[in-house]
């Protein structure tokens, strides 16, 4: 319990003195997480809408491909990104290792599967009916699919919040590609990991209470994204 | 490589068998750095230990600071660490009963093969680090706490090279505790601190051909031990500031009554005996000695 007691009060002391090393950690997190959610999101909404939209042969078994790569583990991806982007690697010459791109790379590796596989159900939970009436009504296929899209917003949101909390809370791929280089790479979770090999218990919790304070402030921000739906009447 | 995988799976395999079977009462649990175990001396040390006393050892390979806080927290039986002020500093403190001068090998500072720098040239370490600064090349530090970073503090303290030391302050049993490293000033472009074990180190400071210091041992292993190796060059050695002396600390049973003593005197008392020291003495990876016994 004194580990607790002790992380909070040093949480709490270390946002309000806006410590220049904690600010540079939680910027390099947000930074990385926002831009491997953007383009997580930009390839995998438009995918997941094809494959639910569309009927072709092999959907189920795409599907439950897609599903087996949901417990795709980081250190694999990691590994396999470092031997492609590593100074012996095909891509070696571009320098990308331990920088923040690299950790975008593996990062969307691993949340395209997940934005995929969720919006694909969100979208296959819209009555067909919306489709029909629409295209009565003379609407394009751009139209149905904006009108379903709209539908399913609360889903698809909700597909792209839990691709930000699993990049935000990842640690394998951040510390394989990434290097836990202070100031250049290292993460909120990668720096947690070292304050937990250094025995520096308390600052590692710390961290961890930093993260999750932040982490519900974006999904503030998400909330009012997703607007008023029939999950607030539940 | 593949025999130590051997020795290793055989160790493992032992330990499991023997341990259910006899003599379940003479496990050791050490705490001890990552150096130690990576260089492979306790694949040839614990055996010839077990053969002789009968003591299963069970390895908790950390950073200095963890196994050092292993030791505060009463985890293990035993540390085997390098940090002589802070091994020091465990004994004052009562955390351990009394420190075993064991053996010690040296630091080496590495540099890619063209030496951008020209830290070779340099007739000392100090001088060497400076050169590397003034330079502007990336220099790779562990960061993380370890007696690997402790050294690395002390040499650019020692160099005359300006420094800056930075503080945070976290809670600890309800007191404000100060926590500082040290590292050179206004040295954000060059420095990169990346808190990670020595081979990470090594290998991320290959990979963007940056200086960096190591234990001679884990380097002998990745230059010398390893397809592919790393192309880094010792850029400086031998001085006597770059000494590693190794040390065994038994837990203080008068904090933490339920460590073993008795079991870690023993193994204290056997490793600095003519038997262990041999055994260190002899060890050699790629064919070259890593360690110096220091209790003969």
């Amino acid at each position: 319990m004194d580990l607790l007691f002790d992380s909070v009060r040093s949480a709490i002391g270390l946002l309000l003195a806006f410590d220049s090393e904690l600010v540079d950690i939680v910027v390099v997190s947000l930074r990385v997480s926002f831009f491997s959610t953007l383009f997580g999101a930009l390839a995998g909404v438009p995918l997941g809408f094809l494959i639910a939209y569309n009927q072709f042969r092999w959907k189920r078994m795409v599907i439950t491909c897609l599903n087996t790569l949901l417990a795709l583990p980081t250190v694999v991806i990691g590994l396999l990104v470092y031997s492609f982007i590593s100074r012996r690697g095909v891509f070696g010459s571009l320098e990308l290792l331990y920088t923040q791109k690299a950790i975008v790379i593996g990062q969307l590796i691993l949340i395209i599967p997940v934005i995929i596989s969720l919006t694909i159900s969100a979208i296959s939970r819209i009555d067909n009916r919306y489709r029909t009436s629409a295209l009565t009504l003379g609407a394009n296929n751009l139209q149905v699919a904006w009108v379903i899209c709209r539908e399913a917003r609360f889903g698809i949101i909700a597909a792209i919040i839990a691709a930000f909390g699993r990049v935000i809370a990842e640690v394998g791929i951040s510390m394989m590609l990434g290097g836990n280089a202070k100031g250049f790479t290292r993460t909120m979770t990668t720096a947690m990991a070292l304050e937990y090999d250094k025995g520096e218990f308390v600052l590692a919790v710390a961290l961890g209470i930093v993260l999750m304070a932040f982490a519900f402030a974006i999904n503030i921000i998400f909330n009012l994204l997703q607007g008023r739906t029939n999950a607030d009447t539940v | 490589m593949k025999r130590l995988l051997a020795i290793g799976v055989a160790l493992m395999l032992g330990s499991f068998t023997a341990g259910n079977t006899l003599a379940s009462d003479k496990v050791l649990k050490m705490s001890t750095t990552t150096s130690t175990e990576a260089s492979g001396l306790l694949d040839v040390l614990l055996p010839a230990l077990e053969k002789d006393t009968g003591i299963q050892v069970k390895v908790i390979a950390k950073g200095t600071g963890a196994a050092i806080r292993d030791g505060m927290d009463g985890n293990v039986d035993v540390i085997f660490v390098h940090a002589r002020d802070r091994e020091d500093a465990f004994v004052a403190e009562g955390y351990g009963t009394k420190r075993y001068a064991v053996m010690h090998n040296d630091f080496v500072v590495l540099g890619p093969a063209n030496d951008p720098a020209g830290a070779k040239k340099q007739a000392d370490v100090s001088s060497a680090l400076k050169a590397v600064s003034e330079s502007g090349s990336l220099f790779i530090s562990r960061g993380d706490d370890s007696g690997t970073h402790t050294k690395e503090q002390d040499l650019w303290k020692q160099s005359g090279i300006p420094v800056e030391k930075k503080t945070i302050t976290v809670v600890k049993s309800g007191k404000d505790v100060e926590i500082s490293t040290i590292r050179p000033a206004n040295s954000d472009a060059w420095y990169v601190s990346i808190g990670q074990g020595m081979g990470k180190t090594l290998t991320f400071a290959e990979e963007k051909q940056a200086y960096t210091m190591s234990d001679r041992g884990t380097y002998i292993k990745y230059k010398f031990g390893k397809t592919p190796a790393i192309d880094l060059e010792i850029v400086s050695e031998g001085d006597e500031q770059l000494a590693n002396p190794y040390g065994v600390i038994p837990v203080n049973p008068a904090k933490h009554p339920e460590v073993n003593n008795k079991l870690a005197v023993e193994f204290a008392e056997w490793i600095t005996s003519a038997k262990g020291q041999k055994v260190i003495a002899d060890y050699r990876l790629e064919g070259q000695q890593l360690f110096f016994p220091d209790a003969m």
